[in-house]
């Protein structure tokens, strides 16, 4: 028993010493969702930095995880830029979902310039947020995206693969979206340890975070 | 008004030189028929060798052995005076380079900017020497007298038309700009300074030399104006230099670039502008010359900046085949946003505006690339969107986020339909449509937006997504 040493005089003696948990401040970014926002460890997406979303299809409900967040945004009168988007974005759907159309800006860009164009958008400052699709983006890539959306203090989304899950990434904050079963998995969050169970999907909405005067609450589409 | 006159007396020789990469040795630039070269300018080191402008060239074969000879190019030093005058073009609005190897700036307008002539006149000389260009500065009350003062003095600064008028008295008649004839006849007449020459009856004057020499003692004294042609800067950047020999590796080219850098950091800081994007031309012998793009994050003019970028592309290309010459071309010249700013400004440093943003994505992008969203009213869903203008009311219907810009099959063997169908049966003006669109939901999980002909429900053809 004299191996055993008690806690208390290892601390007594400034041999040893607690980690505190650093309180981060609350995230200004949450997501619309309640129960992802609570999943989180800053409590919504991570400001200022990347931002990957998983998906293994298109048409999965990716963008109905990124509407609550795009209407508060476009509502608080900043930018979103969509660069080099897969498809065109039908602007009805995104008027009922509450994003102010007058707020949204389309790059079109070939695949290799949509990196150096989502790399301005985020350095620039002048975006509130960034969506792009990177197109098979080595490390490097993401890292200078990772930095410019430090430097640029900008949202930066990033659809990628579901296959792109097995390599390691800068971003800050690393979202799954699964179908059969749908289900919403965080596979990487700074701050904290990912949630080990994954949440069900569609998650139900917040509260609107934003008066949307235009479009009626009723025609908020709560589509997977 | 006040004109600085720079006179570049060995324009030609010092433009070679400045891209040699042995300066120091023997050089000298020959003109003249192949039967007859000769000598028309030599550099310090052939010039103690014993070589002279104005030898035949076997005559300094003789005197010499070993010398580099230049051909003569007069469209190349015409380049080098334009890129002068580009350069010169931030001391003033007002720049000719009308008269031969010498510029003409009018500097009394920058004096509150650049401070007093002789501080001026110190940074006129720093650069210029940098540059590697040999001048002679003179300043005069007008152009004329400028041109002229230079060709006898260096460093001269005369403000006031006294002293202007004491110091062209001086001024030996052979070297006052007037035509050869008239001033070989003056001299011979005993007139050997131009205050004789003031001093005689204009009348008898113009009879006997002309109304021409006349003009000029006029223009050079003040008394007649006579407007000069001023210097229009071009709006692109364009640099070639080529090689008398086969340049097999990129690492020989660097000193080629950090001159043709450093011109245009020159030439950009004379228009105000900053350079975001240009292209490195390797030239081959045969075939189409290699590109090298050279792209920046933002308008820059530092030239240790540019080389360094430029370095960095140049570096990892593979050359198929030797380069016989190096070209430098720079269209898009934005205006240069230094990154001073307020003291209590917390925006990122390279914060531009939105504005400047989308310019810069269109420039590399091209001009259709940016552009936004707005809703059209019209029910064929391939219709019902504009990318400008303002939104009109949308369908208060389910649509889905994506549509594919063309319908393309469904492939889905057993397709469990959500909801539909919803008629959209419209457009018989131009582009009749009539289809049964259906929520429909894949095996994947995927929910798609699908339709087909009126009245059936098989041959789905997929239209987008609801995501």
């Amino acid at each position: 028993m004299s191996n055993v040493v008690a806690l208390d005089h290892l601390f007594d003696a400034r041999r040893l010493w607690r980690g505190q948990p650093q309180a981060r401040p609350p995230s200004r970014q949450p997501t619309g969702f309640p129960l992802l926002d609570a999943a989180l460890p800053s409590g919504g997406w991570p400001e200022a930095a990347l931002s990957e979303v998983l998906l293994p299809l298109d048409g999965i409900g990716e963008l109905t995880l990124l509407w609550p967040t795009l209407a508060r945004l476009t509502h608080a009168s900043g930018l979103v830029a969509l660069i080099a988007p897969p498809y065109l974005p039908f602007p009805a759907a995104w008027a009922n979902a509450g994003v102010r159309l007058d707020r949204l800006q389309v790059v079109r860009a070939e695949p290799r310039d949509a990196p150096w164009a989502a790399e301005q958008c985020l350095r620039s400052a002048a975006c509130a947020a960034v969506l792009c699709w990177p197109q098979q983006p080595d490390d490097r890539t993401l890292r200078r995206l990772q930095l410019a959306a430090e430097a640029g203090q900008c949202l930066g989304l990033a659809m990628r693969p579901a296959s792109a899950a097995a390599h390691a990434s800068p971003a800050a904050l690393r979202l799954m979206l699964e179908t059969n079963p749908a289900r919403l998995r965080v596979l990487k969050c700074r701050g904290g340890n990912p949630p080990a169970q994954p949440l069900s999907w569609p998650l139900p909405a917040g509260p609107s975070p934003a008066p949307i005067p235009d479009s009626p609450s009723e025609a908020v589409p709560d589509r997977a | 008004m006040l004109w600085a006159c720079i006179l570049l007396p060995q324009l030609a020789l010092d433009g070679v030189l400045r891209r040699h990469a042995t300066p120091d040795e023997p050089l000298v630039l020959v003109d003249g028929p192949l039967q007859r070269r000769m000598l028309r300018a030599v550099n310090a080191a052939a010039k103690a060798a014993g070589l002279r402008a104005g030898l035949p060239l076997p005559t300094a074969q003789a005197i010499c052995a070993r010398f580099a000879a230049v051909e003569h190019d007069p469209a190349d030093t015409a380049r080098w005076h334009d890129f002068l005058a580009a350069w010169a073009y931030r001391y003033g609005a007002q720049v000719s380079r009308q008269m031969p190897a010498s510029l003409l700036v009018e500097v009394e307008a920058s004096f509150r900017l650049f401070g007093q002539w002789p501080r001026m006149e110190a940074m006129m000389r720093e650069e210029l020497v940098a540059l590697g260009f040999r001048h002679r500065i003179a300043l005069a009350p007008n152009p004329w007298a400028a041109r002229a003062l230079a060709g006898v003095h260096d460093g001269l600064a005369i403000t006031h038309d006294a002293p202007l008028r004491q110091a062209l008295g001086q001024l030996p008649v052979e070297r006052a700009g007037l035509p050869p004839e008239a001033a070989t006849s003056l001299r011979r007449m005993g007139l050997r300074k131009l205050a004789q020459i003031y001093a005689l009856p204009r009348a008898a004057l113009a009879r006997r030399v002309g109304t021409d020499t006349l003009d000029q003692l006029d223009r050079l004294a003040g008394t007649l104006a006579t407007p000069l042609d001023c210097y229009q800067p071009p709006d692109h950047f364009q640099a070639r230099i080529e090689f008398n020999y086969e340049v097999g590796a990129t690492g020989q080219l660097l000193f080629p670039l950090r001159r043709m850098t450093g011109d245009l950091a020159a030439y950009l800081a004379g228009r105000d502008g900053g350079v975001q994007r240009f292209v490195l031309k390797l030239e081959h012998e045969r075939g189409a010359a290699t590109e090298v793009p050279v792209g920046l994050l933002a308008p820059e003019r530092d030239p240790a900046m540019l080389f360094e970028l430029a370095r960095g592309r140049l570096d990892p290309v593979q050359l198929a085949a030797p380069v016989r010459a190096l070209q430098l071309i720079a269209r898009e010249l934005p205006p240069f946003v230094p990154s001073g700013r307020d003291l209590f400004d917390v925006r990122p440093q390279q914060a531009v505006p939105w504005e400047q943003l989308r310019e810069r994505l269109r420039a590399r992008l091209g001009d259709a690339a940016v552009h936004g969203l707005s809703i059209h009213a019209d029910h064929r869903p391939e219709r019902a969107w504009r990318d400008h203008g303002d939104s009109a009311e949308g369908p208060p219907l389910p649509r889905p986020g994506w549509l594919l810009p063309q319908p393309i099959p469904l492939r889905e063997r057993s397709p469990r339909i959500l909801a539909g169908p919803e008629r959209i049966e419209s457009g018989w003006w131009d582009g009749d449509v009539r289809r049964d669109y259906y929520v429909i939901e894949t095996a994947a999980g995927q929910r798609a937006w699908a339709y087909c002909p009126v009245g059936e429900r098989e041959g789905f053809m997929l239209h987008g997504w609801f995501a």
